[in-house]
């Protein structure tokens, strides 16, 4: 069997990935890219956990499960926005979105 | 209704009459005088039964109408109130009675109901006379007084004050009525409050009046501490006149009972008139002359007898008869016999005919108290009761010579005092009826034998303080008894008979029915009140009547007193002392036509001795410089005023160190202003790291979350969690 330490060393570089994504792209879509990434390694977290706990528990699966459909949900709302701020400002890049800024 | 019922109703008529006239008929003068007169006229008949039931009860010494409900209550006790009619209040409730209502009826004619407004009549100054247009010429005519309901409303709460003393049974109730009176009197005798001698004279008696009451509620706490009671049947018993006439109390070397009898006498000292607080009796003349009569006959003045005679038990604790009196008896008896000659000396040279008769009453108390002093119980209420008619009657009298006076004052023009006796002379002929019935009155007063109530009453205190052996007393009785014939036969000359001396007395008026009605009614009682008391010894007559006043009165005492033995030296005594002094009355006064010819104006019988002066000088002047030095300049502008100032100043300075130093800097500047300063610079400040930029923000926090993550973990790992 596959030591967990190597489930969790891929799940941290998933996620390493996934956050220097979200940090240095500027396009909105790469960000959400990124924010998948890093919810994905989240989920191979979750299910190594649940392998090597207490495998009549299926509360890690139900977790993982969960998160998908968070990440759909999110993923809808994010390009939906990114879709409408596109057609009013006609950019998807990050830093052109300051509205709120003073 | 059963007696003690109606007792309990009697006084009440007068004080309802107050509350009606005040609150709603005081705009209608015929109505109030008709509730006032109505009133009286009601509690006249409630007495007048009362007293027909108190001849019918056999024995009502030891068995008088009483009965007393729970008033206040006390620690573990009730201060009762309560009547009590016994044969002395029986006498008294009479006399009260009559005299109250002749006084109200009376009032209604010298208030001139009925006449017009006046021209320039003001509230406060007495009625100045109006002018009315007759048969095509102006005539000038008395006027209504200004304040006539007002008037009525006093003199029925007055009635109320006497009715409830006589009727009350304890000092505590006596003494509520006493005060209401004092009140009333104030309120009378300062009727005319716009006349500033009428403001004074106010004043004047209601102090004098204090002084007494003071040491008369002493006397009160002092038995009610002593005994626990004030209800007088629980007081005149044997056990407990014994136990305060055995204790001994270090004032003076006096009893119990001699000290509360002191205390209690002092306050009818005030209230009575006697010397020394008799200054302000005859003061008192500022008001209505209905008022005088009021407080000279029917109430005040007899009040404060009244309660001495009702303490007698008491005074006389431990004094029998034929013993030497006790110390109280003997200050009483010195104190009075001193009063009754020393007021006929000033009466003698008065020239006002309402001050004379007020210290002809001065020395007619003074003879009450007397009498009291050395033991006479009867003798002194019978001469209360007589005094209270025939004082009544000439004080009614002189308010009706003054009024037909101001009436030919009036008509004439002239600018003469209308109470000064030497403008008067004549009068008889203008005034018949007055004339009468002040002669009448006059007589009673001078003891006129046989026919008059004067004589029997004056004459039992001369054959009393004969009859003990005090011949001070008799001596000094007799010298006044003497004198007050003379002044009042003076007075009768000067006002009634030879000719007038000025054109006001030529055109005086007799007075209307209703003022001289009561005259009438009066001078019957100040004639037939006499016969009730008659000595059984007394030649010729005293066969024919059975001295039913001596045994009815006296059966209030626990021991009747025993009736004297006759004997002719009083009798001769107050024969000579009344004639002669009648006599030599007319003959000095018969030729005289002006006040320079008059010998007895001697100045220090003029200014009464000087005891006003004196008063002035002693306590009046002393005060003013007290409360002028030493209260208002240095207590209260120096050190209060001083204190208060230093206070102001302390905390001016205190105050304003504060806002200067703590207020302004520090709580202002530092922590008002300054927080708003700081977050206006922060925001300022801290504006630039909102870049919008949503990268730059997560960088940040990834970099707060490694450094607190860090230091987390470091403090765990140092304290072995981890």
């Amino acid at each position: 069997m596959i030591p967990i330490s190597w489930y969790l060393t891929l799940s941290a570089a998933l996620f390493s990935i996934g956050l220097f994504g979200v940090l240095t792209r500027r396009n909105a879509i790469a960000i959400l890219l990124g924010i998948e990434l890093m919810l994905n390694a989240v989920n191979v977290n979750l299910a190594a956990f649940w392998r090597y706990g207490d495998v009549n528990q299926i509360t890690g699966q139900i977790f993982a499960i969960i998160v998908f459909a968070v990440a759909a949900a999110e993923v809808a709302v994010g390009l939906a926005l990114v879709i409408s701020v596109y057609r009013k400002k006609n950019t998807v890049i990050a830093e052109e979105i300051d509205l709120m800024k003073w | 209704m059963t007696t003690e019922n109606l007792i309990w109703l009697i006084p009440l008529p007068p004080l309802l009459a107050f509350f009606l006239i005040i609150l709603f008929t005081n705009r209608n003068k015929a109505l109030s005088h008709s509730i006032a007169v109505g009133s009286a006229l009601l509690s006249w008949l409630g007495s007048m039964i009362v007293f027909i039931q108190a001849l019918r009860v056999h024995e009502l010494g030891s068995h008088p109408f009483a009965s007393s409900i729970d008033w206040i209550p006390t620690a573990d006790t009730w201060l009762k109130i309560g009547i009590l009619v016994d044969p002395f209040t029986t006498v008294t409730l009479f006399f009260v009675a009559w005299t109250v209502l002749m006084i109200f009826l009376y009032s209604v004619g010298y208030h001139n109901f009925g006449q017009p407004k006046g021209d320039h009549d003001v509230p406060g100054l007495p009625p100045h006379g109006a002018t009315v247009d007759e048969h095509g010429h102006k005539h000038h005519v008395p006027s209504i007084e200004p304040m006539y309901s007002r008037f009525f409303a006093f003199i029925g709460l007055f009635a109320f004050g006497m009715y409830t003393l006589v009727v009350s049974d304890n000092l505590l109730t006596l003494f509520v009525g006493w005060e209401i009176m004092g009140l009333c009197s104030y309120l009378l005798i300062g009727f005319w409050y716009a006349k500033e001698s009428a403001r004074d004279a106010a004043i004047k008696a209601f102090m004098t009046t204090r002084v007494g009451d003071v040491f008369m509620l002493l006397g009160i706490a002092f038995l009610y501490s002593a005994t626990g009671t004030l209800s007088y049947r629980e007081i005149f018993t044997e056990e407990v006149l014994h136990t305060l006439a055995t204790v001994p109390t270090g004032v003076f070397g006096l009893t119990a009972a001699g000290l509360i009898g002191l205390l209690l006498f002092i306050g009818a000292v005030g209230k009575s008139a006697q010397f020394p607080l008799h200054v302000w009796l005859p003061d008192a003349m500022e008001g209505p002359t209905p008022v005088s009569a009021m407080i000279h006959a029917a109430t005040m003045v007899s009040a404060g007898v009244y309660m001495v005679i009702r303490m007698f038990p008491l005074i006389s604790a431990g004094w029998l008869e034929g013993q030497p009196l006790n110390p109280t008896m003997t200050v009483i008896a010195f104190i009075g016999a001193f009063t009754a000659l020393f007021a006929a000396t000033i009466a003698v040279a008065q020239n006002d005919i309402k001050r004379v008769l007020a210290y002809s009453t001065i020395s007619q108390l003074g003879y009450m108290m007397a009498a009291l002093g050395i033991g006479a119980y009867v003798a002194a209420s019978f001469h209360l009761v007589t005094h209270a008619f025939f004082k009544a009657l000439l004080f009614l009298g002189s308010g009706s010579v003054i009024h037909g006076m101001e009436h030919g004052v009036l008509h004439t023009g002239e600018h003469v005092d209308p109470q000064n006796m030497f403008n008067m002379g004549g009068l008889r002929k203008k005034m018949p009826i007055t004339f009468w019935t002040f002669l009448i009155g006059g007589f009673a007063l001078s003891g006129f034998p046989l026919i008059t109530a004067g004589f029997w009453s004056k004459d039992e205190i001369l054959a009393d303080a004969f009859g003990h052996g005090q011949l001070p007393v008799f001596i000094t009785l007799a010298l006044a008894a003497f004198l007050t014939a003379f002044y009042t036969m003076r007075q009768i000359t000067l006002t009634f008979l030879g000719e007038p001396r000025t054109k006001s007395a030529e055109h005086a008026q007799e007075t209307k029915w209703t003022m001289t009605t009561p005259l009438v009614i009066l001078s019957i009682f100040a004639i037939g009140y006499g016969w009730v008391g008659i000595p059984e010894q007394f030649p010729l007559l005293g066969a024919i009547s059975s001295n039913w006043f001596h045994e009815f009165v006296g059966s209030t005492l626990a021991e009747i007193p025993e009736a004297l033995e006759f004997s002719i030296i009083p009798l001769l005594t107050s024969l000579l002392v009344a004639l002669g002094g009648l006599f030599f009355g007319w003959l000095a006064y018969r030729g005289i036509h002006t006040a320079e010819q008059d010998r007895l104006q001697i100045g220090v019988l003029k200014n009464k001795w000087y005891i006003d002066e004196i008063y002035n000088f002693l306590f009046i002047k002393p005060s003013i410089w007290f409360a002028e030095k030493f209260t208002y300049l240095f207590l209260d502008k120096g050190v209060i005023d001083g204190i208060l100032h230093t206070f102001g100043r302390v905390t001016g300075t205190v105050g304003h160190a504060l806002r200067n130093y703590i207020d302004k800097p520090v709580i202002n500047e530092f922590f008002g202003d300054g927080s708003a300063h700081a977050t206006q610079w922060f925001g300022r400040n801290l504006r630039p790291i909102q870049t919008g930029r949503i990268q730059q923000y997560m960088v940040l926090t990834l970099f707060f979350l490694f450094l607190v993550g860090g230091a987390l973990l470091f403090f765990f790992r140092q304290i072995g969690l981890l």
